[in-house]
């Protein structure tokens, strides 16, 4: 410590990240602290651009679909679900009714697996590993069905414009059956260990607290909102593929709870009752499951000329396991699109970081930010270059400095 | 009222068998080669490895013989992994740009390409003949 009286101690700046072991993805943080608590917080995002949509533009639709599944690493039908349906508006085709239904039960199930991989991280970032590794075990029977669905674990590749592209057969049902009592039966186990935890809720009750005037003037989505008392939830306000036929109503922590309080530990209640609510929706699904055909058009070259007589564009919408996912599409009668804007969840969640950090401890910082299930390389969609400089260093350039340098002090 | 929920539950892990896939040999063997060896001689075992589901999407296989070299693949493949050789009215495929997606599979109007059940396809060289599909 100085003693000069002119020196300002505080506030200092602690910066976190891009890159940060208590950060799962590439964001910046700049904090203003005042010993350990936070005075301002501000972030930076846009370290992961990857020019998707700028790729999806030289790409036919029956390409995008496919390259909308690795938008997201988690969101794997999300993306695909809200594109196709910004191109089923477009060219006006009619979804056959089963496949809607099978569309609502993969979307369902990779709710279920997301929000278990979200708790398994938060448990993380608290330091309670062991109930990492426990609720990433119980995840395995998500992604187990989900291969036996689609095919693949991760990125399914099962939504095509105008249906999806593998039905379920009858040997699948108990199969399906077989997860949905599974998870049914770990209900109680779950609320009970996350929930009565004395850890967890030292930790979480009253952390990173997002009021409902904050959540409602920020624009939040998904259980972020929900879990600060925002009634709002796409497949109840907007309904599309199989939700409209379905009993659901949006999850909010004062049901259960008996109040709201929209700090860290609402949000989990909020994720942990989604997992049960999404079995109830695949079984009201199972139920109503019409028969018939999957794909409005199952001739793939057939599809590829219609793409070239389609003209307009179309939004879609899909509510994804961290919020709604928005795809603006604009088809110009070529085989490509001449727009396409993908808006996914974590774009509309980020900024509420800001109040949920102010006022907050340092050690704080990983569960909160933890705590909206943040998705920056799905939200990265620009990359700021001014007069030509990028502001980056590569590697090649920090080289090409260093010889110079080298050459200056040698001359 | 707040307790700790979890220490009934580990305490009952510890009678379960472990969640994950066995390793191919349970210790690490001090040369792989001189363990594969002995596999094939039948003198040890290794765990078998865990069977994928029906129609996985793995490495894929391609049937010349049938190809007319239409493009329609070409055309569809999102990650441009499939070459035209116009010439020979054949194609070339990239294992190592492929997704996995199956879209080829399903345009082809002649059935010559199916996805296998192949997905150990890790390699140093990304232009391995194993990796080229031809």
């Amino acid at each position: 410590m100085s003693d000069d009286p002119q020196k300002k101690m505080t506030p200092y700046t602690v910066p976190i990240g891009p890159t940060h072991p208590a950060l799962k993805e590439p964001v910046m943080f700049t904090f203003q602290m005042n010993g350990e608590q936070i005075l301002k917080a501000d972030f930076a995002p846009g370290q992961t651009h990857r020019g998707i949509e700028w790729m999806g533009m030289r790409r036919n639709p029956v390409q995008i679909v496919h390259l909308t599944d690795r938008i997201c690493g988690i969101c794997g039908v999300s993306h695909s679900l809200a594109f196709a349906r910004a191109m089923e508006q477009i060219m006006e085709i009619e979804v056959p009714e089963r496949a809607d239904y099978v569309r609502t039960i993969i979307a369902e199930f990779e709710r279920i697996q997301s929000h278990l991989l979200w708790a398994g991280v938060a448990a993380h970032e608290l330091g309670f590993d062991t109930l990492l590794h426990l609720t990433w075990r119980v995840r395995e029977q998500a992604m187990d069905t989900i291969e036996l669905l689609t095919g693949n674990r991760v990125n399914y590749g099962i939504i095509q414009v105008g249906g999806v592209r593998r039905d379920f057969t009858p040997d699948q049902f108990p199969a399906i059956e077989e997860t949905l009592q599974y998870y049914s039966d770990l209900k109680s186990k779950l609320l009970k260990i996350f929930l009565e935890d004395k850890t967890i809720q030292m930790r979480c009750r009253d952390c990173g607290v997002l009021s409902y005037d904050d959540a409602l003037k920020l624009c939040t989505v998904g259980p972020t909102a929900r879990a600060s008392g925002l009634n709002m939830d796409v497949r109840v306000d907007y309904p599309f593929a199989a939700y409209g036929d379905l009993a659901i109503e949006p999850i909010l922590p004062d049901a259960y709870m008996g109040e709201t309080r929209g700090d860290v530990f609402d949000r989990i209640v909020v994720r942990l009752l989604e997992v049960d609510q999404s079995v109830d929706i695949i079984r009201q699904c199972l139920d109503r499951m019409p028969a018939g055909e999957v794909i409005a058009e199952p001739k793939l070259a057939k599809l590829l000329n219609q793409f070239k007589k389609a003209h307009g564009e179309a939004l879609g919408r899909h509510e994804a396991p961290r919020g709604e996912v928005l795809h603006y599409v604009r088809m110009d009668g070529k085989e490509h699109p001449t727009s396409w804007k993908v808006k996914a969840s974590s774009y509309s969640n980020l900024m509420s970081w800001i109040p949920m950090l102010e006022g907050e401890q340092i050690a704080d910082i990983p569960i909160i930010v933890a705590s909206i299930d943040p998705c920056l390389s799905c939200t990265d969609r620009v990359a700021v270059v001014r007069s030509g400089e990028r502001g980056i260093m590569t590697k090649e350039e920090l080289h090409r400095l260093s010889v110079e340098k080298t050459r200056r002090l040698s001359a | 009222m707040a307790t700790l929920p979890m220490i009934p539950e580990l305490l009952r892990q510890l009678f379960r068998t472990p969640a994950t896939n066995a390793f191919p040999a349970k210790y690490l063997p001090s040369s792989v080669t001189e363990f594969l060896a002995k596999v094939g001689r039948g003198e040890a075992a290794i765990h078998p490895p865990v069977p994928v589901p029906k129609d996985f999407r793995g490495k894929i296989t391609y049937d010349p013989t049938g190809c007319t070299g239409c493009s329609l693949c070409a055309k569809v493949c999102p990650a441009h992994a499939i070459e035209v050789l116009k010439d020979e009215k054949r194609i070339r495929i990239y294992v190592s740009q492929c997704i996995f997606c199956s879209q080829c599979t399903d345009i082809c109007p002649k059935g010559s390409l199916a996805m296998s059940d192949a997905f150990l396809l890790a390699d140093e060289n990304r232009y391995a003949d194993h990796l080229i599909v031809e």
